[in-house]
């Protein structure tokens, strides 16, 4: 049961942090609830149908189906969570006005939520139907305490998740969409690095350098912490050449697309911003 | 966004596949341990590893001491490339039975 309940809770921690970003990064946002939820329940749904369909996935594209489908899948969630991170840098000033005002939710700012609740979906559904495929062959195994093995793991996972979102929301208004939005842009680096590993190991990309470097010594892969720490930050701790040049070219264009917003918006962008909210 | 865009698929579209000769080494899972546990490889050459399940469940072949993540379905094969490496011993497993499906590549 403990072996179930360990792999289990890995899957579930690295959707459940990916999660806890986006719920915090749209926090404010009206029915942004109702999104994140229904995407759990679309990636739910996913992952079952990924798990059924594996073999046939297997096969196609002469044998690299599977990473083609989990490249596609995470650079599908890092151009979604861009689009958000540059409507964000537009946006993000007037959300915080609002919050500082209202202390509760605004309306508006709807416009990227449905992009967030793919990421959502896409997320539970990459770790979900490992899950999925996992609980089927251990079932064909014969193992016992499935169930109660399924409960912990996703309990666990859920509760660190929980954990950062609580964290993040302590961070005091004037820097936290500041703060979310860089979150966001270094979880998408990352995603995109992933997605580089991916298309390295079907040979369909060049590697450019195997192992850049090598930091498994001060934290490695295999960890807990070094699991958080990647999904955060897409950190690794022997990255290919052209991983890391994902993840730079991520931050880069990101960087760009912010400039080039924050630019157009100085026209319509308010004059001032209120110093003192109204307690 | 249409930065990003370009870059990505720039990336992907403009880059020849990586065309570097590969080895292939075969690795057979049966009973959820690898056969052979220890597998033999030549320092800095690409390897094409192939991966042949003989059980009636799934695994999934990863290392957390190399970049190598992939589902093998039950009574099914799959190929992978990992590599090349510097001369040492990296360990990997097999997610779904991590007790018993252990081994190591040793590069030499």
């Amino acid at each position: 049961m403990l072996a179930i309940a360990l792999l289990v809770f890995r899957e579930v921690l690295e959707a459940a942090l990916i999660i806890s970003v986006v719920a915090a990064a749209t926090r404010g946002v009206h029915r942004r609830g109702w999104f994140v939820g229904a995407g759990i329940a679309l990636g739910v749904l996913g992952a079952v149908l990924v798990a059924l369909m594996a073999g046939v996935l297997a096969s196609t594209f002469s044998g690299v189906g599977q990473e083609l489908f989990n490249a596609t899948l995470l650079l599908m969630a890092v151009l979604m969570i861009s689009w958000h991170a540059l409507w964000m840098s537009r946006h993000g000033r007037e959300l915080t006005q609002q919050m500082k005002i209202l202390g509760a939710a605004v309306s508006g700012g709807t416009s990227s939520l449905g992009l967030l609740l793919a990421v959502v979906a896409i997320a539970v559904l990459r770790e979900g139907s490992e899950v999925v495929l996992f609980l089927y062959g251990m079932r064909a195994g014969g193992a016992g305490h499935l169930w109660q093995g399924l409960m912990i793991g996703v309990l666990a996972g859920t509760t660190l998740g929980v954990a950062l979102y609580v964290g993040l929301l302590r961070i005091p208004m004037r820097y936290f969409f500041r703060f979310t939005n860089g979150l966001l842009a270094l979880v998408a680096a990352g995603l995109a690095s992933s997605a580089a590993r991916y298309l390295i190991q079907a040979n369909l990309l060049p590697a450019w350098g195997n192992q850049l470097w090598d930091s498994s010594w001060l934290l490695g892969n295999g960890s807990i912490s070094g699991k958080t720490v990647h999904i955060l930050i897409g950190y690794d701790a022997r990255p290919a050449g052209m991983q890391v040049a994902f993840y730079g070219g991520t931050l880069l264009a990101l960087w760009i697309g912010a400039r080039l917003t924050s630019s157009a918006s100085t026209v319509v962008r308010q004059p001032s911003e209120p110093t003192n909210p109204p307690r | 966004m249409k930065y990003l865009l370009m870059t990505l698929l720039g990336a992907l579209l403009s880059l020849p596949a990586a065309a570097v000769e590969a080895v292939t080494r075969t690795l057979v899972l049966k009973n959820h341990r690898y056969q052979p546990t220890e597998l033999h490889i030549p320092a800095n050459t690409r390897i094409k590893l192939e991966l042949i399940n003989q059980d009636a469940s799934p695994e999934e072949f990863e290392s957390d001491e190399f970049q190598a993540e992939k589902i093998v379905m039950p009574n099914s094969s799959i190929s992978l490339f990992i590599g090349p490496f510097k001369p040492g011993r990296y360990a990997f497993y097999g997610d779904f039975h991590q007790p018993t499906a252990q081994g190591m590549l040793v590069v030499e």
